[in-house]
């Protein structure tokens, strides 16, 4: 896209990283309103993740072998995996949020993974996302807190382990740092996101640009892109991390 | 009229400085990772356990970074 209007801009060089992120109706005119019930490419790969997801974890544990085939053995892994960090978190208590955290983990996971096919469009890339699934985990832990814990939750906040002085200072910044949470929970995974792919268009606009240069900046493309890939599975870990430590917090609030 | 393209220009070095938070978060990466191999190595059979303290650090110091990166973009294409 940067590459065919290179050419009209004055400088040479136009480079466009961001509309690759724009929300367009799939069906009608591509740039007419969005209503409520608009199908648009976000709800397309939205619908794609969770295909992708039911297909590994409902066709490939069909077969519930002893020794598990190939496709089996990968959902196991992944069941595995995030089955062992909740309980190492939470403990024993926390594993009734397991298929939260799981449902969680994997759609964040698919949705990074399937964002870097080229052409695609990153569903965790926008903040109305992933802040929606932040604001969930935050109003999870209020509410869940309360119920469990009454006024003790307020705990959270009173820390009887540090002197007397110094505890209406560290409730102040308690509690700023608790109402940050969902912020800097949805940004993080959005703006790592954005900021991958926003780096991947700008290389790709170099290519065109430097002729047969344009080798180098293809090469530090490909080792972006396999950086990308690293990042778009730690994203999904650090979010299913960070929302069992904010769970454990509404489960046990005595530090 | 001149107003305006000072209001660009303000707009534009606005961005490139926040910017700048990314290499801070650069930094506080580098120090994470670079403390956590010190320790690994002088005591290897600890390391394993704390990947998962790692990879929060990380997130933590990248995280300010990218809310510079943030208020970049806003600059650029939201005000």
């Amino acid at each position: 896209m940067a590459s065919s209007e290179a050419a009209e801009g004055e400088g040479g060089l136009n480079i466009h990283p961001m509309e690759q992120f724009e929300i367009t109706p799939l069906f009608g005119d591509p740039h007419g309103g969005l209503g409520l019930l608009t199908v648009t490419n976000s709800t397309l790969w939205m619908a794609l993740v969770l295909a992708a997801v039911s297909a590994l974890l409902i066709f490939g544990m069909r077969g519930r072998a002893l020794v598990p085939t190939r496709i089996q053995s990968v959902a196991e892994l992944l069941y595995g995996f995030v089955r062992q960090m909740v309980t190492d978190v939470m403990g024993e208590e926390g594993a009734k949020f397991f298929p939260y955290i799981f449902t969680l983990f994997v759609f964040i996971l698919f949705s990074n993974v399937l964002g870097l096919i080229p052409y695609a469009f990153t569903v965790t890339s926008h903040i109305a996302i992933t802040g929606v699934l932040a604001m969930v985990v935050f109003t999870t832990v209020i509410v869940l807190g309360v119920m469990k814990n009454g006024t003790k939750f307020l705990k959270l906040f009173w820390i009887d382990a540090a002197p007397l002085g110094l505890r209406p200072i560290l409730a102040v910044i308690e509690l700023i740092s608790f109402f940050v949470r969902p912020l800097s929970h949805s940004i993080r995974l959005a703006g790592n996101m954005m900021a991958g792919h926003a780096v991947l268009k700008v290389f790709a606009a170099f290519v065109p640009a430097l002729s047969i240069f344009g080798i180098l900046p293809l090469a530090m493309m490909v080792a972006m892109t396999g950086l990308e890939v690293l990042v778009a599975c730690v994203q999904a870990y650090i979010f299913a991390i960070l929302t069992c430590i904010y769970l454990n917090d509404a489960l046990h609030p005595g530090h | 009229m001149e107003a305006e393209a000072a209001a660009l220009l303000g707009k534009y070095i606005g961005a490139g400085m926040a910017c700048t938070a990314m290499g801070g978060a650069g930094v506080g990466v580098g120090h994470v990772v670079g403390s956590y191999l010190q320790g690994a190595l002088r005591n290897p059979a600890a390391a394993k356990e704390q990947t998962a303290t790692l990879f929060l650090g990380i997130a933590f110091a990248e995280a300010l970074g990218i809310f510079g990166f943030l208020i970049a973009m806003l600059l650029m294409f939201a005000v």
